[in-house]
């Protein structure tokens, strides 16, 4: 299966920290990979580096092809991050922050619209951001990430802040990324919630990723380019549903 | 999506932005009648001064209001990461120059016909060469657009970025403000032939920081 990440000795530089010293890993097209390990261990900066967002100081480093010591900015419209903020604007609505998102990433930003009722925001399309709750808030940048289409999605803590539907929602994209054909890289602290949607558990210690834990053969993910599936792929979506 | 339709795209979204926060209706449009208001109080109006320091002193107000303006153009990419977001949308550098350039030119146009007639009212002046003074206008704003906005990133991460911006644009914006100056002097003179020179030089400047804000912007946000 191709490599939607590889990394060798993955070094990053936060002033003079070293938030990652060293990190190899391989993540394949379809995978649902949980990032664990205590605050500080590197889970944020890993998903930042694979963004683009971080430099690279050191090692090696590729994101659907593109090697990120040289072309931090290549892969991007195919990459969304579910960070810690929500990266939308308070002024804008949240149909209008959507679309902005959609359209920038090249997507059709009428087709976007169908996120809004898979988050649960529909309701609240024409209010502006800053008038939401945290939960809300949290929802409209996971519709923001869902809407650029992305083939790999970064989820930083992402159950953070959302109630008991808004968790049941993100679990539901989640688990059905790899029939989406989306690998998903999850930095959280709620492991048993966590690891019930995940492939495989990297630990993340000191800025070295430590251990591995499988815990499930990986489907094959959907091609994009086309709109049929065989008869083994609906056999495995249904195994993993 | 091609550039234009990007920069449209960055464009379009601040100038909702600031249609839906009204900063530049409530506060910078204000600061600078306020400016041209106190400029009349403190020069005295019975010995003709303010017809003839009208040029400067309009395009001094312009500036000062035009720095609330690219503080605020760069504020909002700060409030919720949106600065992250914008990096990891996909849009071209240049796109992103220059729809926010776009932006700052659209509101400060706006400032401008305000300020404009504020000033012909207050400071008893009449508005001839209409052609010269319009170009003039055109050519300045573009320029101070351009360089700030290609400031306006360079301090974007910048803790210090609200006072950061002004000292660094105002030295560099210094010959937008003489050439603006001396064109509007020469067309309210009624000797529009002295000002297109200088017009000349404003679009100059214009295409110059306009040509390093597309090559530059995009490394800039990438490291601010």
């Amino acid at each position: 299966m191709p490599l939607v990440v590889r990394l060798r000795s993955a070094v990053c530089l936060l002033g003079r920290f070293p938030a990652l010293a060293g990190v190899d890993l391989d993540v394949e097209a379809g995978e649902v990979v949980l990032l664990s390990g205590a605050n500080g261990s590197g889970k944020t900066t890993l998903l930042r580096l694979l963004a683009g967002l971080h430099r690279l100081h050191g090692g090696t480093a590729e994101v659907l092809g593109h090697d990120l010591a040289v072309d931090r900015r290549g892969a991007r419209r195919a990459i969304s991050l579910l960070g810690h903020e929500t990266g939308c604007y308070d002024d804008l609505t949240v149909r209008e922050n959507l679309r902005f998102a959609a359209r920038a990433a090249g997507r059709d930003a009428a087709a976007s619209d169908a996120t809004l009722e898979r988050v649960g925001l529909v309701g609240q399309a024409d209010v502006v951001h800053g008038r939401l709750s945290a939960g809300q808030r949290r929802r409209l940048a996971l519709a923001v990430a869902l809407a650029r289409d992305p083939q790999l999605l970064l989820l930083d803590e992402p159950h953070a802040g959302l109630d008991a539907a808004g968790r049941a929602v993100l679990d539901g994209v989640v688990a059905s990324s790899p029939a989406e054909g989306r690998t998903v890289l999850l930095a959280s602290h709620e492991l048993d919630r966590t690891r019930a949607l995940a492939h495989r558990e990297v630990v993340l210690s000191g800025g070295v990723a430590h251990a591995t834990k499988d815990f499930g053969v990986v489907a094959p993910p959907i091609s994009r380019t086309s709109d049929a599936k065989t008869e083994e792929e609906e056999d495995e979506e249904e195994v993993h549903a | 999506m091609s550039l234009w339709r990007e920069a449209l795209l960055v464009a379009g979204k601040d100038l909702r932005i600031e249609a839906r926060s009204r900063v530049t209706l409530y506060q910078i449009l204000p600061f600078g009648a306020v400016v041209v208001l106190l400029f009349a109080f403190a020069l005295d109006p019975s010995r003709g001064v303010l017809p003839r320091v009208a040029p400067g002193l309009f395009w001094v107000a312009v500036l000062l209001a035009a720095l609330l303006a690219v503080s605020r153009s760069f504020t909002v990419e700060t409030e919720n990461a949106a600065r992250d977001a914008l990096r990891l949308s996909g849009l071209d550098g240049s796109a992103v120059f220059l729809g926010k350039a776009g932006a700052i030119v659209a509101e400060l146009v706006v400032l401008e016909v305000v300020l404009g007639a504020g000033v012909a009212f207050l400071y008893d002046v009449e508005l001839r060469s209409l052609g010269l003074l319009l170009a003039t206008a055109v050519a300045a704003t573009a320029g101070i657009a351009a360089t700030g906005t290609l400031y306006g990133v360079l301090a974007a991460g910048l803790r210090v970025r609200e006072t950061l911006v002004p000292v660094l644009l105002l030295p560099v914006v210094a010959p937008v403000m003489l050439g603006a100056t001396r064109a509007w002097e020469a067309g309210l003179r009624t000797t529009p032939s002295e000002g297109w020179p200088w017009v000349a030089l404003l679009a100059l400047f214009a295409v110059l920081y306009t040509t390093i804000g597309m090559l530059a912007f995009g490394p800039l946000l990438e490291e601010a």
